[in-house]
């Protein structure tokens, strides 16, 4: 009933390329846009951005990023924080060294020195494959956050070693620092969210999609096709590290305004992340978005039903909080180990046909 | 679909409860991770003795005081999440237990006009009330306490450091890099030499900084740590056989939860604090009587008396008092976050009131101004022993090198109002 191309006629192959071919898709995404930019800043407050949603978005870019090396490129990486971190300091370098930019440029800069960085990282994946390349950007990871620690320049040489995000405004109105409104942050975050998906989407769709699904598949196999392992290799890490550093400069600037380093952007960071992807489902621009919704609301609603609503001590419900969330992981790993993604193209198949099953 | 769907279930139950009581005090405690050992005693003490307020006397002035916990694990993201959580619920003050978070809500905490207490930590500079109106750091900062340690150690080698060696083992963050600055002033005026060895979070792994101790062979050891950092410190310690009375740990690497795993091996270790240990004080066995014994503790009760129960029965007796002072000062008992900041601003406890309070010679008493938002500054070393397990004063109360101190308060504030475009205000 749902989901059916039945009827559906194009006549022109922009309309059978478009990102959603069925028209019922594509309406839910159009209503899940309009909610999103029109409602949602109307209602939002303080509490929603901060705890809820700025995280999720910003986590929802990580994971499309991380999602384009590992699930589409085949390339495990571990230095998700530390590309994050590159993100962040290289936005405060800017954002300090150049008040008059328009911080969105900054953060788009950012995204760029990143993707230089991962390209830098990145070459290890020529020689070395699997387990061992997860070591190699494990160094990264390290590195880049032992790097950020003990050289001062990075932090403009103050005495704690935190970085603080000045006030920064778009259109006059303040996104970093202090001052901001909720909506204003939260519109923020959903432009390079939103501009992020499409972006992936579209280039996995492309030809460079298909040649980093090429090399996930099989690299041999892709080379002798024709597909050039340095150049897609290296693609796969720096669109990804682009997409991680935008991340890490939206939490830093918009949604932490202080950060340190070995805290914020540690290894945790990066197994957060990965996880995302595994859970929400590896190859797949919606899976990013669930994983992240997975692993940033969850944890926030169980603190609420046992704290707020069933009255228990905070120590034991966060202690509660990791077990259940632990266990609900291993539960949908076992009953769908492509993860939410997989989940919902099953749920989609099934609609098209309910229900009328035969 | 599955995310609206999720998104409308959270919203049934993240509807905000009602306020219980009208005195309302997050607490952001942390009760779990690798902090937990220095959390928790201090979370209890600080519930312990509200409780013991609101079941002894009703409260303050009549109104019942709502400690709302909230965990955050030491992580600054949760940090943030427990802040928006509570401040629209009343909060009247945040004292956010770690250095990270504090400087995370500096900013947001003076815009939404809800004064921060850090006690003892934090930002060093907040001292400046003319720059943070909103932010308050009694009884001292952590420059303060690495100007006693040195000062200490002077003493102990008969009025000069001149060609001694001075080891830093702090944790690597905000926290344990605070105090360099002032160590290094300190190493100029003085003449020591400072080795300074950073240790990642979480600071269970100190094998290489011990082996580096042990080849520069330093006179002293200060250390910055916190949670199990100080533990597994204090192990290496013993384990390179360092003469534990040459190490001195500041306020946060000073508790029972450090010392006793170490066992025998721990005996003699020193640190800077500003209160009283041990139980022998009124307060303290009427927490017992009426909290502990009632079944009413927020813990076990297992952490009654330690330093770091203590530090929050000391927190929570202050913050009383800053309130009970509001109350008198605004004419209200149900006072919101701008009266109690005024009152905090002109707090005056003297050590006489420490004894009505049921704390005699606990703490130093001290008085607060609008210019100056720290007061005493003075702390004293404690020495441990472990055949008695319990920490004995070993010096009196000491006042930090202010000449050296204050330029730098001076300067690092002013340096933090011309980035922030804040204009100083006129004030004494």
């Amino acid at each position: 009933m749902f989901y059916r191309e039945a009827g559906e006629f194009k006549t022109s192959y922009v309309d059978d390329n478009q990102t959603f071919p069925i028209r019922f898709d594509r309406y839910r995404y159009y209503a899940v846009l309009a909610v999103a930019f029109l409602i949602v800043p109307f209602v939002i407050n303080d509490y929603w951005a901060n705890a809820v949603l700025l995280p999720f978005l910003i986590y929802a870019i990580a994971a499309i990023g991380l999602n384009i090396l590992v699930g589409y490129c085949g390339q495990v990486s571990l230095g998700t924080g530390g590309f994050m971190a590159v993100g962040a300091y290289a936005t405060y370098k800017l954002m300090t060294a150049f008040p008059d930019i328009n911080i969105f440029f900054h953060i788009v800069m950012a995204g760029g020195i990143t993707a230089i960085v991962g390209v830098l990282f990145g070459l290890p994946s020529l020689r070395i494959k699997g387990f061992y390349l997860a070591v190699a950007t494990l160094a990264a990871q390290f590195f880049l956050v032992w790097l950020f620690n003990r050289v001062p320049w990075f932090y403009n040489n103050s005495a704690s070693g935190q970085i603080n995000a000045p006030e920064r405004t778009v259109f006059g109105q303040a996104v970093t620092g202090p001052a901001t409104e909720a909506w204003a942050t939260y519109l923020f975050c959903l432009v390079f969210t939103v501009a992020s998906a499409l972006l992936a989407r579209n280039l996995t769709r492309g030809a460079m999609g298909r040649r980093w699904m090429a090399i996930r598949d099989m690299d041999i196999a892709a080379e002798i096709i024709g597909v050039n392992p340095l150049i897609s290799k290296l693609t796969a890490f720096a669109v990804s590290s682009f997409f991680v550093g935008i991340a890490g400069a939206l939490f830093f600037a918009v949604y932490l305004g202080a950060v340190e380093v070995g805290e914020v952007y540690g290894i945790n960071k990066s197994f957060l992340v990965l996880f995302m992807i595994i859970i929400g489902g590896l190859g797949s621009i919606f899976g990013s978005f669930a994983g992240a919704a997975f692993l940033v609301l969850l944890p926030v609603l169980l603190k609420n039903v046992l704290v707020g609503t069933l009255g228990w001590p905070t120590g034991l419900a966060s202690h509660f909080e990791i077990m259940i969330l632990g266990f609900l992981i291993i539960v949908f790993l076992v009953a769908e180990p492509h993860g939410l993604a997989q989940l919902w193209r099953v749920t989609k198949e099934k609609l098209r046909l309910w229900p009328f099953p035969h | 679909m599955r995310l609206k769907l999720m998104a409308a279930l959270a919203a049934t139950v993240m509807g905000v409860a009602p306020a219980l009581a009208d005195l309302t005090i997050p607490a952001l405690n942390y009760r779990t991770g690798p902090y937990a050992p220095s959390g928790i005693p201090y979370a209890d003490g600080f519930s312990d003795y509200m409780t013991m307020l609101n079941e002894r006397d009703g409260g303050i002035g009549g109104e019942q005081i709502n400690v709302l916990e909230c965990e955050t694990g030491y992580n600054t993201e949760k940090g943030v999440e427990c802040y928006e959580q509570t401040k629209g619920q009343g909060a009247l003050v945040y004292i956010p237990q770690s250095t990270g978070i504090t400087y995370q809500l500096i900013p947001k905490a003076t815009a939404d006009e809800i004064p921060i207490w850090s006690v003892a930590y934090g930002r060093t500079s907040a001292v400046n009330g003319k720059v943070f109106e909103w932010i308050f750091n009694l009884p001292g900062t952590y420059w303060d306490a690495a100007s006693i340690m040195t000062k200490y150690a002077m003493e102990q080698e008969g009025g000069s450091l001149d060609g001694k060696k001075i080891a830093l083992v702090y944790h690597n963050s905000a926290y344990g890099k605070e105090p360099i600055r002032t160590l290094e002033k300190l190493s100029e005026k003085h003449g020591f030499e400072l080795v300074l060895l950073a240790v990642d979070h979480p600071g269970q792994e100190q094998k290489s900084q011990w082996l580096q101790i042990r080849r520069e062979r330093p006179d002293y050891v200060f250390m910055w740590g916190w949670g199990v950092m100080n533990q597994v410190a204090i192990q290496e310690a013993s384990n390179i056989r360092f003469p534990m009375d040459k190490f001195i740990g500041v306020w946060w690497s000073g508790s029972e939860a450090d010392v006793v795993p170490v066992g025998e091996g721990a005996d003699g270790y020193k640190s800077v604090t500003w209160h009283g240990a041990g139980t022998d004080y009124p307060a303290m066995q009427e927490i017992k009587s009426t909290v502990i014994d009632a079944g009413l503790a927020a813990g076990d009760g297992t952490k009654f008396g330690e330093v770091g129960y203590n530090r929050g029965v000391y927190t929570a007796a202050v913050l009383a008092e800053a309130i009970r002072q509001a109350q008198e000062a605004s004419g209200t008992s149900d006072i919101d976050a701008t009266q109690l900041r005024d009152a905090m601003e002109t707090l005056e406890i003297s050590d006489a009131r420490f004894e009505e309070l049921g704390l005699p010679g606990f703490t130093g008493g001290f008085q607060l101004s609008c210019a100056q938002h720290s007061a005493p500054r003075t702390a004293f070393i404690q020495q441990w022993n472990a055949a008695d397990q319990t920490w004995t004063p070993v010096s009196d109360f000491m006042e930090p090198d202010l000449e050296v101190i204050d330029p730098l308060i001076m300067e690092d504030s002013m340096a933090y109002a011309e980035e922030n475009g804040i204009t100083p205000r006129e004030c004494d």
